[in-house]
């Protein structure tokens, strides 16, 4: 187990038989996460709409109730308080799915920042677990657990339903591992969490479902380049240089972080989120160095691993925007070697249409 | 996974199987098993010198950097190949699947090594 963010958390299952078996389940069948550390922000009242419009750089208003969506809380700089997924519960109700090591600054943020609206802001952790179903079978799995018509519910949305046995359950089609999925938030006290986790994992028996850890959640996500916070976003980082600006709606009037990203825009990049896959034999991890072709420091690797579906090593790095292009060759620095590397598209992995 | 009794072993989970002047150095099955997935083993070039506690090599998992560490100081004579495209094999059996072969400078350096059971006590007292 190890500490994460204040939770106990394990980084693999050993009965499972490591992160590469656990991913690849995820990729080819089911895997099931324990995501209880995501933190959960309702927003509620009739200004709800308004205050998550002025709070978070994605539009609000084009959701259905029902509908979720990727999006980012931004301070003023136009850089990263976290990312997030908002969810609209209802005609003045809003959940913001929010990340475990931010969680006491997001409450604190969006509540100070809401407090000119009309609605109340509640920090609902404590009160939900959340259990990440994930892979092409997570939708035939869950299926037997529940009452609700899970083909009618697309990517990105949600309902409510009885899940084992638990009436009343968010059911979301989310994730954060490039792959079909579910997520469902169950009540956290300790008998029905537990419950629901052994059912999910019992009815997933006859698909092969595994337990996953904090292992294969980064490996998976990197594998189709979905952002982490203190890795490819953060308080130092703005949108356009993550490369998230399809979430970003610059059009919506008054959001916070708008006007320097604006600014930001007109000035120029200094430097941009790109995918890097080895040429050479050696991992590219996390904090690496990137060389220019004389060995020269032009950029650093946010999150880099052995990517297990894919059988090889890649790597997300910011580099200058003039080493962004697709086949630009760069080196990574591995113990004090240049070893090279070249820009690929990402994400590196995109799962397969249904046919 | 027994530990082979005629090997010695480091507090830094290597060991060393030694036939005379030449030894054949891997990592413990204790080793394998904290590391997880193995992806990736760095091999020296033959004719590299080890010395004693100095890192030779590393072994890389999914989750972690390893570095090795030489049991014994000498100069390798042959690197395990095999491993570059299947370095599962070390998890598969960590105390068969060897990463290079040495001859020793000093076969006596291995006198300071731990044997098996003193091994095993240090793994289970290190938790």
């Amino acid at each position: 187990m190890v500490d994460f963010n204040g939770w106990d958390m394990p980084v693999e299952y050993p009965s499972v038989g490591g992160i590469i078996a656990e991913h690849n389940a995820v990729r080819t069948g089911v895997g099931i996460f324990d995501v209880s550390h995501m933190g959960d922000i309702r927003l509620f009242g009739p200004g709800a709409l308004a205050a998550v419009q002025h709070i978070s750089m994605n539009d609000a208003s084009r959701l259905s109730i029902g509908q979720a969506q990727y999006s980012a809380l931004l301070y003023p700089q136009g850089t990263f308080v976290d990312d997030v997924i908002v969810h609209r519960l209802g005609d003045d109700d809003y959940l913001l799915v929010i990340n475990a090591g931010t969680r006491e600054k997001d409450f604190t943020w969006v509540r100070d920042n809401a407090k000119q609206f009309d609605c109340e802001v509640t920090d609902l952790s404590d009160d939900y677990t959340q259990i990440a179903i994930q892979g092409p079978n997570g939708v035939n799995l869950l299926q037997k657990l529940t009452d609700v018509d899970l083909s009618a519910v697309k990517f990105y949305w949600f309902t409510h339903g009885t899940v084992c046995g638990l009436k009343n359950t968010l059911i979301a089609r989310t994730g954060y591992t490039a792959e079909d999925g579910f997520e469902i938030y169950v009540p956290s006290d300790k008998a029905t969490s537990t419950r629901a986790w052994n059912d999910v994992l019992e009815a997933g028996k006859e698909f092969g479902a595994v337990p996953c850890g904090l292992g294969s959640r980064n490996t998976l996500r990197l594998e189709g380049a979905l952002s982490l916070y203190g890795h490819e976003i953060s308080d130092t980082i703005n949108v356009w240089e993550a490369g998230l600006h399809r979430f970003c709606k610059m059009e919506k009037p008054g959001f916070i972080g708008r006007e320097a990203l604006e600014k930001a825009k007109t000035s120029g990049l200094k430097r941009t989120l790109v995918g890097l896959e080895m040429a050479e034999r050696g991992i590219a991890r996390d904090d690496y160095k990137i060389l220019d072709e004389k060995g020269a420091a032009i950029g650093h690797i946010t999150s880099g691993s052995f990517a297990p579906f894919l059988k090889k090593s890649i790597a997300l790095a910011y580099v200058p925007p003039q080493f962004s292009e697709l086949g630009s060759a760069v080196k990574v620095e591995i113990r004090g070697q240049g070893v090279k590397a070249q820009v690929v598209p990402i994400p590196f992995y995109k799962r397969p249409k249904k046919g | 996974m027994d530990y082979p009794t005629d090997y010695k072993y480091t507090k830094e989970h290597e060991w060393i199987n030694a036939d005379g002047a030449s030894a054949t150095i891997g990592i413990t099955h204790h080793a394998q098993e904290s590391l997880g997935d193995i992806v990736f083993v760095e091999l020296p070039k033959v004719g590299a010198q080890l010395t004693a506690g100095k890192p030779f090599s590393s072994v890389e998992s999914v989750k972690a950097v390893s570095d090795l560490f030489a049991p014994a100081s000498g100069t390798v004579t042959e690197v395990n190949g095999e491993l570059t495209s299947a370095p599962e094999k070390i998890n598969q059996n960590a105390h068969s699947a060897w990463i290079v072969k040495i001859t020793l400078k000093d076969p006596n350096e291995l006198n300071s090594l731990l044997s098996a059971a003193d091994y095993e006590k240090f793994v289970a007292e290190e938790g």
